[in-house]
C-alpha cells in the first residue's frame, strides 16, 4: 500500500495513491460584480443573523417578546407573529421541504447559488479570508512567506490572524445561543458569568467548529463534507446557467504576444491568455476552464478576475461567464444562444413550492385556538359501580393556546342521560362541569362518564364526543372516544 | 492547443485511472481520499482506547476493568435518583404541608400528587391491585364506588399508612371473619341456605328450593351484626356490603359458601413504615381521585 501524496504515470507505478495530502490554496483579492454581490449578501445575511435577537414583539404579559426564539426548557417556538408548539413539529418539516426545493429551483435556474452566495460555510469562510488577507498581505505575499523558515513577524502575524479569526468564531456561536433565550438578559447572564453551563458550552462548541471549518477546513467541507455537490451534479442539466468558461471563445488558448500574431495572420486564437487569474482567485483551487466539478461553488469569483484581463488586452467580456451547455453547442454551431427559465422542472418546483407554502399558510390561519385530546383509560376499561351503573375514565388533556386563560365547559355526547365529572375541576357553569387552562398551557384531567348499561345495545361501542365551549365566545374543540361496556366488543 | 473540459477529464482518467464502474457512460474516476480522513480514523482509534481506560471495559474472570474515571451505571442510577429527588423536594414540601383536600383542591399539587401516586402505585400496589387499580379476586377494585374500610380521603390514608390485618402496625385496620363451616359454628345446609338468603339480598336469583327464611334467620344470628340487617355493610369492621353488584370474591353460590366456610380477610401492608409521608399522602390522592372516592 502507498501512501505517496503524489503519483506520476511517468515512473510506471502501477498503483494509484490511496491518499492525498491537501494542497494550500490562497485565494487572491478580487473586485467587480460578483464580489459586491457576495459583500452585500454577507452584510445581509450576518446582519440578520447578529441582529434578530434583539428584535423584540409583544405578545402580551404571558409570552416572551423576542420576535425569534426557541424556547427549549417550556417547549414553544416563535417567529413574530407564529407560535408552534412541539407537536406542531410539521411545520417544521415543511419548512424543510420548501426550502429543499428552492435548492431545487435555485439549481434548476442559476446552479450553485447556494454554494457561492448563500451557505454560512461560505460567507463565513469570506470573511475570515477578508481578515487573512488583511493581516497576512495578499496570495503573492502569503505563498512567499509560508515558503520561508518561520521567524517571529510570521509567527506574530499567525497569532494575530488566529486570534482574530477565534474572536469572530466565539461571536458566531455567542450569538446563536441568543436565539434560545431572551437574548438581553443572556447577553447581561453571559457577561456576568451567571449564565447557565449549556450556554457557555454551545458557545465554546460553534466557537470550535467556526473556527475549524470556515478557518481550518475551509473548501475541504465541500469537497468532502457536504451531500449538496453530490446531489447538485445529479439535478442539474444541459439548460442550467452555471458558471461556465466558454471554450468555444477561449481556445486554443496562447499567450497575448502569441494571439495577437495569430490574429494578424489570420490564424484561429482563442481568447484565454491563460494568465491563470481564474485559478488564483478560486476560493477552491478550481481551474474553471476544466468544466463542471464537484469543487467548485460557483460563486463568479473567476468572472471577475477574467473581465479585468479581457479589459486589460481589449477583448470582449465574458469569457467565463454563467451560461448552458446548450449555449456551448449551439455557438460552436453558429446559432443564437437560447436562454430557457421556464422549463418542466422549473415549473414543477415552483408549483410545488407554492402548493406546500399555501398548506401551511391555510393550515397557520385556519389552525384551532385550543385543542382537546381524550385517551380511554387502558385498564380497567370500564368500572362496574354498587348500583350496576357503568363508568368510563378518560385522560383529557386540554391545549389553550391562547395567550390570556380561558374557562371551559365540558359537554359529552353520545349517551342517554350520562353523569360527567371532572377531577379537579372548577366547579359547574350551567350545570356543566368547567375547567380552567392558564394562558399558552396545557391542563391534563381525568374525567369519568357514568351511565346505566340497560340503554346501551350489544355490539360496537357508543361514540363519545367531548364538546369543549370556550365560554368567553363560544368556540369548540372536539374530541372524540368510545364508552364501553361489559355488553361492547372490545 | 485545444483544451475542453472532455479533453481535462481524460488526462485525469490517464493518472488515476477509474474505479471500473460504469453507469450508462458515466464512469468514477480513482481520486485518492483526503489525507486528514486517513487522521480522523486514526485519532478515532486512539479516542476508543480512551475509552477503554477511563471507562468499565474489559472483562475479567471474575470482575471487570474499573476504568480511571470510577464510572458504574448503578451509581449513575443512583445519583439520577438523587437528582430526581432533590428536583421534587419543594413540590414535596407543599405536599407535606397541605391537608389532603387542599391538594385534590389546588391544580398544581393535585397533578403532582397524582403523577406521583401513579408511579407509586405501579411499584408497589399493582402486584396486588392490578395495574389499572382494577383489583382481582380478593383484591379489591379501586376505581369503584364501593369500599370495605371508608373511600373517604382520610379512610384511604389511614389505610394506607397503616395496612389490613397487618401484625406489625399496632394500629393497623383489624377485623376477622369467623370460619363459620370449618370450625364447625354452622352446618352445610345452614350454611347453603345463609348463602341463598346473601344473594336475595341484591336481587340475584336463588336456588327453587331456596329456603329463605331460615336463611334470614342464620344471617340475623350469625352476619348481621357486622354485615348488617340488610347486608349494608359496615366500614368500621371491613364488613363488606352485601347488597350491591359489586363482589369481592364473586357472587356464585358456591364461592360465598366457600367464604362463610373459610371466613378469614385480606391482608395488605402498613406502607407508613416503607413509603415516606408524601408518597403515601400522593398514593391517598391517586387512590381517590381513580373515580371512586368519597
Amino acid at each position: 500500500m502507498s501512501l505517496s501524496p503524489t503519483f506520476d504515470p511517468h515512473l510506471g507505478e502501477p498503483e494509484p495513491p490511496l491518499y492525498a495530502a491537501r494542497k494550500q490554496i490562497y485565494p487572491q483579492a478580487v473586485k467587480g460584480f460578483y464580489r459586491r454581490i457576495k459583500w452585500i449578501i454577507l452584510f445581509i445575511t450576518l446582519g440578520i443573523y447578529y441582529f434578530l435577537p434583539f428584535v423584540r414583539w409583544d405578545r402580551g404579559p404571558n409570552a416572551p417578546s423576542q420576535a425569534v426564539l426557541i424556547d427549549l426548557p417550556h417547549r414553544r417556538a416563535y417567529f413574530f407573529f407564529i407560535e408552534i408548539w412541539p407537536q406542531e413539529v410539521y411545520y417544521l418539516t415543511g419548512l424543510l421541504i420548501i426550502a429543499a426545493l428552492g435548492l431545487f429551483l435555485m439549481n434548476a435556474m442559476a446552479g450553485r447559488v447556494w454554494c457561492g452566495y448563500l451557505c454560512p460555510q461560505t460567507v463565513w469562510t469570506d470573511l475570515f479570508m477578508a481578515v487573512e488577507r488583511m493581516v497576512e498581505g495578499d496570495r503573492r505575499e502569503r505563498m512567499q512567506r509560508d515558503a520561508q523558515p518561520t521567524n517571529l513577524e510570521t509567527f506574530s502575524l499567525k497569532l494575530l490572524k488566529h486570534s482574530i479569526w477565534l474572536l469572530l468564531a466565539w461571536w458566531m456561536g455567542g450569538v446563536w445561543v441568543l436565539y434560545f433565550a431572551d437574548a438581553p438578559t443572556l447577553v447581561r447572564d453571559l457577561a456576568t458569568f451567571q449564565a447557565e453551563p449549556i450556554a457557555y458550552i454551545s458557545i465554546a462548541v460553534l466557537t470550535f467548529t467556526t473556527y475549524t471549518f470556515a478557518g481550518l477546513m475551509r473548501e475541504q467541507v465541500c469537497l468532502y463534507m457536504c451531500p449538496w455537490p453530490r446531489i447538485q451534479a445529479a439535478l442539474t442539466d444541459e439548460h442550467a446557467l452555471n458558471v461556465t468558461y466558454r471554450y468555444d471563445r477561449g481556445e486554443p488558448r496562447m499567450s497575448l504576444k502569441k494571439a495577437t500574431h495569430a490574429r494578424e495572420v489570420g490564424e484561429p486564437a482563442g481568447d484565454c491568455i491563460d494568465c491563470q487569474q481564474c485559478v488564483a482567485v478560486c476560493p477552491t483551487g478550481v481551474d474553471i476552464r476544466h468544466g463542471p466539478e464537484l469543487g467548485c461553488i460557483q460563486c463568479g469569483l473567476c468572472i471577475d478576475a477574467c473581465d479585468e484581463v479581457m479589459l486589460k488586452i481589449n477583448r470582449p467580456l465574458r469569457l467565463i461567464a454563467y451560461d448552458t451547455d446548450v449555449n456551448i453547442k449551439r455557438r460552436e454551431e453558429g446559432l443564437a444562444p437560447v436562454f430557457k427559465p421556464i422549463r418542466s422542472r422549473t415549473i414543477l418546483y415552483a408549483a410545488l413550492i407554492v402548493l406546500i407554502s399555501g398548506i401551511m399558510a391555510y393550515a397557520l390561519a385556519t389552525r384551532a385556538p385550543f385543542t382537546v385530546s381524550v385517551i380511554h383509560d387502558r385498564n380497567p376499561i370500564f368500572v362496574k359501580l354498587s348500583d350496576g351503573h357503568i363508568r368510563n375514565a378518560y385522560t383529557v388533556r386540554i391545549a389553550n393556546m391562547l395567550m390570556d386563560p380561558a374557562t371551559f365547559t365540558l359537554e359529552v355526547e353520545g349517551l342517554h342521560e350520562p353523569r360527567v365529572e371532572i377531577i379537579g375541576g372548577e366547579g359547574e357553569i350551567n350545570g356543566k362541569p368547567s375547567v380552567m387552562v392558564g394562558a399558552d398551557q396545557t391542563r391534563e384531567l381525568r374525567v369519568l362518564v357514568t351511565a346505566s348499561d340497560e340503554d346501551i345495545e350489544e355490539g360496537e361501542p357508543p361514540h363519545l364526543e367531548f364538546t369543549l365551549h370556550d365560554q368567553t365566545d363560544g368556540r369548540t374543540a372536539i374530541g372524540r372516544d368510545f364508552f364501553r361496556t361489559p355488553k361492547t366488543i372490545h | 492547443m485545444q483544451d475542453t473540459p472532455a479533453k481535462h477529464i481524460d488526462d485525469k482518467k490517464a493518472v488515476v485511472g477509474t474505479t471500473g464502474h460504469e453507469w450508462d457512460g458515466i464512469q468514477e474516476l480513482n481520486n485518492p481520499l483526503p489525507r486528514w480522513w486517513l487522521w480522523t480514523f486514526y485519532a478515532c482509534i486512539v479516542w476508543a482506547i480512551g475509552y477503554w481506560v477511563v471507562y468499565p471495559a474489559i472483562p475479567l474472570v471474575s470482575s471487570f476493568t474499573q476504568g480511571t474515571f470510577g464510572w458504574h451505571s448503578r451509581s449513575a442510577v443512583v445519583a439520577d435518583l438523587d437528582g430526581l429527588k432533590t428536583l421534587r423536594a419543594p413540590m414535596n414540601a407543599k405536599i407535606e404541608a397541605a391537608s389532603l383536600a387542599d391538594i385534590e383542591k389546588t391544580p398544581e399539587l393535585l397533578s403532582f400528587a397524582r403523577a406521583q401516586g401513579s408511579a407509586a402505585f405501579a411499584v408497589n400496589c399493582s402486584p396486588c391491585h392490578g395495574a389499572g387499580a382494577q383489583g382481582f379476586k380478593g383484591y379489591p377494585n379501586l376505581n369503584d364506588d364501593d369500599w370495605l374500610w371508608g373511600g373517604s380521603l382520610d379512610s384511604i390514608h389511614t389505610t394506607l399508612q397503616h395496612g389490613i390485618r397487618w401484625d406489625a402496625d399496632k394500629d393497623t385496620r383489624s377485623s376477622m371473619m369467623p370460619a363459620f363451616g370449618k370450625d364447625g359454628i354452622l352446618k352445610p345446609a345452614e350454611i347453603s341456605a345463609a348463602a341463598d338468603y346473601v344473594r336475595s339480598l341484591s336481587g340475584l336469583p336463588t336456588d327453587k328450593d331456596a329456603d329463605l327464611v331460615s336463611g334470614q334467620k342464620i344471617f340475623t344470628n350469625n352476619c348481621a351484626a357486622c354485615h348488617g340487617d340488610k347486608g349494608e355493610g359496615n366500614q368500621e369492621m371491613g364488613a363488606p356490603k352485601l347488597n350491591d353488584k359489586i363482589w369481592l370474591y364473586g357472587s356464585d353460590k358456591s364461592v360465598i359458601m366457600e367464604r362463610i366456610t373459610l371466613g378469614g380477610g385480606g391482608i395488605m401492608p402498613a406502607w407508613g413504615a416503607r413509603l415516606d409521608a408524601p408518597t403515601v399522602k400522593s398514593l391517598t390522592v391517586y387512590v381517590h381521585t381513580l373515580g371512586g372516592g368519597q
